[in-house]
């Protein structure tokens, strides 16, 4: 009865949650005439949802700095398709994702057999390889110019039923893309619950202890490792492209080892124990760099004193404050 | 060829020098600190206005480097490695800490000294040249102070008490603690030890390519790379890779030049193909 109770609030907090961010948080910025602010809550909803990515192999017990290069392949491949092919941007989204997913599994397959600081060395190195790789085929990917003036997403009409409006007829792009962005990320973050809550997801809490010791009990760790990776590089890719489509270019620059150290951070801010730990940590990070641009040159010296400190004093994340008695177990 | 191979040792004896602190500090503290490459930039930029500014001698301007960062170094294992790691349920935390710290070092360096590229007078002018190999003088000198530099730690490590300390504690902390070994001395001056030798290097090639504050990042991911390619938390290894990816870097820049800037992802592709055969490098521990 409790339990069922539990879980009628969790659906009722988060129901809430989402009518705030889709009405109260456009109302608000109506009133204030902030429309800036759509962007950049665009921009954490879309990061949280790649750092999402990020979580996932934090969850088999793998550190994973590479997630920079996934959104970046994300990006090029819905911007080519788009540009090149005249494919309609919403199909791009879910191909993007689906091409990282398949780069992961032929690149994991090697690299998944190592652990520790040796992954998260080797993932680091990987955002700087798809970074060379972009400026190496320039036929392709147009070299360090990028690809700008991509078109904005076209409208999806279902029978002469519009369901998604044509982008670039909207009078406010802005609050269309916050739209949805946030129901992505609320998309992404109920399949993150449901993984981390289901039988795989236990299952990948095993790898994350002991791999041996799951494997000798009959866990298929080679198959768990590589579904989790692709799952997660699926997010990079559907992040990165929906970010090519915001700002309507990609450089190979676009995300960088700086990007992929920041989703990792914003796991780690959030708490590794979380599911909604990549969006919190993403927002205060985001956020906390933000309002720190007043300081101007001293930015970035705040930002690291800061981080340090809530490294010293919330070690295990953000979320452990608010959950004490889970710290405690 | 001759000039290649002379060029690859020369890059390879300092690259050695990079990565010898960062795997003597993974194996000391499990620490993979992405601050190595800040503290490289540091010590170059300690050198600079030493010897480039007040204008001292060269010789003066490293002691000082050094120095400055084995104090930066231990204040960091102290105050702020020390306490996380005694803190936090996952030793992945560490991670963000030295993510931190290196952006913290970077404001600090950008801060103090400007983000403009900065370079100092040549410490010996003149060039070597042979019918086959041009070298100039300075970059000899340098090779030469390198390999005399990793010589001595290497005895260091081998014949000294605090190196005998050092090895245990990286062969098994528990251990060595109960034969005795002070853990959070010698985890400290290990830690000073490896942010020393980042700074001696930076001082010494600031004679050379000169430093900026944007160079932490790159310089931290080629330490990364030669401790991938040796082992990470193994001093031979860390030596070992140094002089390989110094190697490779030489020979790619001449063999592939025609092909562009493809050097580093051809480094990286074989990278990958060597790590799938052999995960822990050329000498490291299983699962470091």
């Amino acid at each position: 009865m409790s339990r069922s109770r539990a879980n009628t609030v969790k659906i009722v907090s988060a129901a809430l949650f989402l009518l705030v961010l889709l009405v109260v948080v456009p109302l608000l910025i109506a009133a204030t005439g902030r429309s800036d602010l759509y962007y950049t809550l665009t921009s954490v909803a879309l990061l949280s949802i790649i750092s999402a990515g990020v979580w996932i192999t934090f969850y088999i017990g793998r550190i994973n700095i590479g997630q920079g290069a996934y959104a970046l392949m994300g990006g090029y491949v819905s911007a080519i398709l788009v540009m090149n092919y005249g494919v309609s941007f919403w199909l791009t989204l879910p191909l993007a994702g689906l091409f990282c997913a398949a780069a992961s599994v032929l690149i994991g397959l090697p690299i998944l057999r190592l652990r520790g600081v040796y992954f998260a060395m080797v993932t680091l190195v990987l955002t700087e390889v798809t970074r060379l790789l972009a400026l190496a085929v320039p036929t392709i990917t147009n070299g360090a110019s990028g690809i700008v003036s991509i078109p904005l997403p076209a409208g999806i009409s279902f029978f002469g039923v519009t369901l998604v409006p044509d982008f670039a007829t909207l009078a406010n792009p802005r609050l269309a893309f916050y739209i949805v962005s946030v129901l992505l990320m609320a998309l992404c973050f109920l399949g993150l619950y449901r993984l981390a809550h289901s039988r795989i997801g236990q299952l990948c809490q095993s790898l994350q202890q002991n791999e041996e010791l799951a494997s000798s009990i009959g866990v298929n760790i080679a198959y768990l490792r590589i579904i989790a990776y692709a799952l997660s590089s699926f997010l990079g890719g559907v992040g990165g492209a929906m970010f090519a489509s915001i700002s309507q270019s990609i450089y190979p620059s676009s995300f960088t080892v700086a990007d992929s150290v920041n989703f990792m951070l914003n796991c780690f801010l959030g708490g590794l124990g979380y599911v909604l730990g990549p969006m919190l940590g993403t927002f205060v990070l985001y956020f906390g760099w933000d309002l720190l641009f007043e300081t101007e040159e001293f930015q970035l010296l705040i930002f690291s004193t800061v981080l340090i400190a809530l490294m010293l004093v919330l070690p295990n994340g953000l979320l452990s404050l608010t959950l004490p008695h889970k710290w405690r177990a | 060829m001759e000039q290649v191979i002379a060029n690859g040792l020369y890059l390879g004896a300092q690259y050695a020098l990079i990565a010898l602190g960062l795997t003597l500090i993974f194996a000391l503290m499990n620490v993979l600190n992405f601050a190595h490459g800040q503290m490289y930039v540091l010590g170059g930029f300690v050198t600079y206005s030493i010897y480039g500014q007040l204008k001292l001698p060269f010789v003066i301007a490293l002691i000082c480097s050094g120095v400055t960062l084995a104090i930066v170094g231990a204040l960091m294992e102290k105050f702020l490695f020390r306490t996380v790691i005694r803190r936090s349920k996952r030793e992945e935390s560490t991670m963000l800490l030295a993510a931190a710290t290196a952006f913290f070092l970077d404001a600090v360096v950008l801060l103090l000294f400007g983000e403009k590229q900065r370079g100092v007078p040549k410490i010996i002018s003149g060039v070597f040249v042979s019918d086959r190999v041009i070298l100039p003088y300075d970059r000899i000198l340098v090779g030469v102070v390198a390999i005399v530099m990793i010589a001595t730690f290497m005895l260091f490590m081998q014949y000294s008490k605090p190196g005998r300390a050092m090895r245990a504690l990286a062969q098994d902390r528990i251990a060595a603690q109960l034969m005795g070994v002070k853990v959070e001395r010698y985890s400290m001056i290990g830690f000073a030890l490896g942010a020393m030798l980042a700074g001696i290097v930076g001082g010494l090639l600031v004679s050379i390519t000169g430093v900026n504050s944007g160079i932490g990042g790159p310089i931290s991911i080629k330490a990364f790379l030669m401790v991938m390619i040796g082992g990470a938390g193994v001093v031979g290894g860390a030596i070992a890779g140094g002089f390989i990816l110094g190697m490779m870097e030489s020979v790619g820049l001449t063999v592939l030049r025609a092909y562009g800037d493809i050097t580093y992802l051809v480094i990286f592709a074989l990278l990958m193909i060597f790590l799938s055969i052999r995960p822990h490098g050329l000498m490291g521990k299983p699962w470091g």
